[in-house]
């Protein structure tokens, strides 16, 4: 079966400055306008603006929106003040991992669930599902939106010339409608960069509007676009992680090293929620016995390590690299990957990873490799 | 994206100086480097490796991914550009000059090399 990527509303702004463009997910997205190392640099010290179209956005309602959302995800939503966002989980029955998302709570019973465009459609049906003994409704509501991202720190005095919205009072992990450029729009101060930085969710039809109104306040400042090849670097330097490679259905948070995401103690009315046994199982085996740990690595040589490499010491292989690539910021080779708890501390000795035959070797060192400075 | 008119082509995207004295210069296309993305390592031939046409013999390594480097012809390695080794950039930067990757001795070539015009259809397609 094949099917013809989807199109976001940016397409068109896409091809004309000439992007490199990749399947993601079903959906036809820059992969790089030029240099992918220039535009995590534009990131890093002045900003980028990103189109993120391909994430999944489903709207939750009703007056039992929370109590349905603290049951079907792993994190406490009902404490989710309003204007507030909150980075959570879906798992399924076993514990094992179905998405990481970001829950926007934008009214007393409405909610907005970002998945990633990979996972959108389960957990739609999953969600879907797990919605029918509540008095909620979920909502589909990927089509309703473009979402594009300016990340670094000139975002916000990018963002100020063209809004009157209070970005000043808009914490990290907030949002607020607002108007931008005349464009209605939901700003959060989201991202998945490692900077300051913020996200619009906008009508596809607002879309273009936005992205060029963007683009001439941006520019004179340092701001370029930037593409998926940039974004996964710069996460990667921020130590955060991407479904399909750090978190997978195989894993529980726990195992992820991401347990601080599971609440056991809920708002509602009922502390019972989808996996909870098994996640309970996991914490305490997370506790008595730890598994592989997730850790950084970097490179002492220039080769750089890929996802699936094996992690080896001591001509044994006591993990698996998640996520590699060289890190414009470090100028080295880095990656995530799962080792042994015995190999996991920063600092430990003879550490490699297997690069086609080679044991290159490889410093352990705890996530993130990069954080910004505030 | 313009393919100097003086050089040859291989279809696996090397380039190819005319010879002075049977040493050939190599390196890849602007195409290739621009499909690469940023060279950011790359392992070249040594000096006094015997290299295969058609064979891979190195590696270029760019953020997304690694790819072999293949001989486009038959021969001695007397030279590999250690600017490149040490600055890969220099692949993306300038593929047709500073970034060169070695000079062969040609002992053998293969009856397939393009000419410019021939290798800008070749990619064209």
């Amino acid at each position: 079966m094949s099917t013809a990527p989807r199109l976001t509303a940016l397409d068109a702004a896409h091809r004309a400055l000439g992007a490199t463009m990749t399947d993601f997910a079903g959906w036809d997205m820059p992969l790089r306008y030029a240099s992918e190392r220039d535009e995590h640099n534009a990131v890093r010290t002045k900003a980028g603006l990103f189109d993120l179209s391909h994430m999944g956005e489903i709207t939750v309602t009703g007056p039992a929106a929370a109590d349905f959302l603290n049951f079907a995800l792993v994190g406490n939503i009902g404490s989710v003040g309003l204007g507030r966002a909150r980075y959570t989980m879906i798992v399924a029955a076993d514990g094992g991992i179905l998405d990481d998302l970001i829950v926007y709570r934008l009214g007393e019973t409405e909610y907005m669930v970002v998945a990633n465009a990979s996972n959108a459609q389960v957990v739609l049906d999953v969600l879907s599902d797990r919605v029918a003994q509540f008095d909620a409704e979920v909502r589909d509501d990927r089509d309703a939106y473009a979402l594009l991202a300016v990340q670094g720190p000139e975002s916000s005095g990018i963002l100020k010339s063209l809004t009157d919205a209070d970005l000043d009072g808009l914490k990290y992990y907030a949002g607020l409608p607002g108007t931008v450029a005349g464009v209605p729009a939901l700003i959060a101060r989201t991202g998945y960069t490692g900077e300051d930085g913020f996200e619009l969710f906008v009508s596809p039809g607002d879309a273009e509007k936005l992205w060029s109104a963007l683009m001439e306040a941006g520019t004179p400042v340092g701001m370029v676009p930037a593409g998926l090849s940039c974004r996964d670097t710069l996460r990667l330097e921020a130590g955060m992680p991407l479904y399909g490679h750090e978190l997978t259905a195989a894993l529980t948070p726990f195992d992820a090293g991401l347990g601080r995401v599971v609440k056991f103690e809920k708002t509602s009315q009922s502390d019972s929620f989808v996996g909870r046994a098994a996640l309970a199982a996991a914490a305490e085996r997370a506790e008595a016995a730890p598994p592989r740990k997730l850790v950084g690595l970097i490179a002492e040589g220039r080769r750089v390590p890929r996802a699936g490499f094996s992690v080896v010491a001591d001509g044994k292989v006591i993990g698996e690299v998640t996520s590699g690539a060289p890190s414009p910021t470090l100028g080295k080779p880095i990656a995530i990957a799962y080792v042994d708890a015995a190999h996991a501390e920063p600092g430990t000795r003879g550490v490699g990873v297997d690069i086609r035959g080679t044991h290159e070797p490889y410093e352990v060192v705890a996530l993130p490799f990069y954080k910004r400075q505030k | 994206m313009s393919n100097p008119q003086q050089l040859r082509y291989s279809k696996e995207h090397e380039w190819l100086s005319a010879t002075e004295d049977g040493v050939a210069v190599v390196g890849i296309t602007e195409h290739a480097a621009n499909a690469l993305g940023d060279v950011v390592f790359a392992q070249l031939p040594e000096v006094g490796d015997t290299v295969t046409a058609g064979e891979s013999c190195g590696e270029l390594e760019s953020t997304k991914s690694v790819s072999d480097l293949y001989a486009p012809v038959t021969g001695e390695i007397v030279a590999a550009n250690q600017d490149v080794v040490e600055d890969p950039s220099l692949v993306n930067s300038a593929p047709f000059e500073g970034g060169w990757l070695f000079k062969v001795r040609i002992t053998g070539e293969p009856d397939d090399l393009l000419s410019a015009d021939e290798y800008t259809a070749f990619t064209a397609g």
